[in-house]
């Protein structure tokens, strides 16, 4: 799927990441910002990867800045943030929740 | 009417479903029912953000066994289609419709549950519903409403809209709530369903919670909607029975057991007639005692 727009979802509360996409050429990048990078970071880092696959974007910039967001989190923002990015926020993809 | 209308059901708490931190901790605070909200609490722009953190979160969170409520958009608004079927998906026990007016509002809702238990193979049947009853018309159609569908659960007073529809605002004593409180309070229990009061939005006024909450337990509400955490603690002291209320309803229930094993179905204990709906009394007093962490699971005290 082609990322239409670049496209930004979650907060930088509290429990919450914030996932910023746009368009890439380079597989999926990621840029991570997080206080736990040390512990975590591989982890947010493959649950934003397998979303963006079960979503079946292999091409797109990832800037994500976590404020101590649980796995079930990581996901519902990326697929909001893609969702977002695709133009396909009416028909969501039932299959990748 | 749906199949457990015995479970407590004393605090309904809302959690603004786009917040993850209050939706990931909402099990720890110890409410009968969680609220999940789509509706008020989102802004426009936020809905599917919403809808998907909802999801995500009850697929992998523990709620410590309370009843999982979720608030959709209303049915007029373009999010509601989608709502409803993430929110089957997900396996929500059941979903509140806002701003209910007719008994048809709930079938159509019950139409769209059942398609999305079919399209996401879910058992047929599963999924409950509930009715917030937010203006004059949807307290008149009240009875109609709390008989709409073997799914309903209950039916919830929301005063903010109520008030605001009846040209009044809320006043400390509630009166401006009397008629509503009576009518939702009745369908429901004519309906074989559990009533849920109003919020109670001031936190600095806790002398009026309190007020607030001796009333409607007075008059036969199964417990109340609710905006803050701290405010559970508060209404479960209300449904507290007392010491004396206990022994009673231990009485009770032993006599009839006594009774029971001797062919009978009604006793005198203390001169009095213990008949059904003495023992159904007693029957909640004890479940009440059990949630308040007062008596075990077989009826006995619990020592402090």
């Amino acid at each position: 799927m082609e990322i239409k727009q670049t496209a930004l979802a979650g907060t930088l509360e509290s429990s919450d990441i914030q996932i910023m996409l746009s368009k890439g050429t380079d597989g999926i990048q990621i840029t991570l910002d997080s206080a736990v990078e040390k512990q975590f970071g591989d982890q947010i880092r493959a649950v934003i990867t397998q979303t963006l696959q079960a979503l079946k974007i292999t091409a797109a910039n990832v800037k994500a800045v976590d404020k101590g967001a649980l796995d079930c989190v990581v996901k519902a923002r990326t697929i909001a943030a893609a969702q977002r990015a695709l133009g396909t926020t009416d028909q969501p993809a039932w299959e990748v929740f | 009417m749906a199949e457990n209308s015995e479970r407590l059901r004393r605090t309904m708490m809302f959690v603004p479903g786009n917040n993850p931190a209050m939706v990931k901790d909402a099990g720890i605070y110890g409410a009968d029912s969680i609220m999940f909200d789509l509706e008020d609490s989102v802004s426009l722009a936020e809905k599917d953000a919403a809808r998907v953190l909802v999801y995500e979160s009850l697929q992998t969170q523990d709620y410590e066994g309370a009843e999982l409520v979720v608030r959709v958009n209303g049915i007029d608004t373009p999010y509601y289609h989608n709502d409803v079927r993430a929110m089957v998906k997900a396996g929500i026990e059941v979903v509140r419709l806002p701003k209910v007016e007719s008994a048809k509002m709930i079938q159509d809702l019950v139409k769209d549950v059942e398609a999305a238990e079919k399209e996401f193979g879910r058992e047929v049947g599963s999924t409950h519903v509930m009715a917030a009853i937010e203006s004059a018309k949807g307290v008149l159609n009240a009875p109609a409403i709390a008989a709409s569908s073997d799914r309903m659960i209950g039916l919830a007073l929301s005063a903010e809209d109520y008030t605001t529809d009846m040209k009044t605002h809320r006043y400390p004593d509630g009166a401006e709530l009397e008629f509503a409180r009576n009518m939702v309070l009745h369908s429901a229990r004519a309906a074989g369903i559990a009533a849920f009061d109003t919020v109670f939005t001031n936190m600095d006024d806790t002398d009026g919670f309190y007020r607030e909450t001796r009333y409607i337990h007075q008059l036969g509400f199964d417990g109340k909607s609710l905006v803050n955490p701290r405010q559970i603690k508060m209404v479960n002291s209300v449904y507290e029975p007392t010491a004396k209320e206990i022994a009673n309803a231990r009485n009770v229930i032993n006599a009839i057991k006594e009774a029971k094993l001797k062919g009978s179905g009604v006793i005198s204990m203390n001169g009095q007639m213990v008949d059904r709906p003495v023992v159904m009394r007693a029957q909640r007093v004890m479940r009440l005692a059990q949630a308040s962490h007062l008596v075990d699971e077989e009826g006995n005290d619990i020592e402090e």
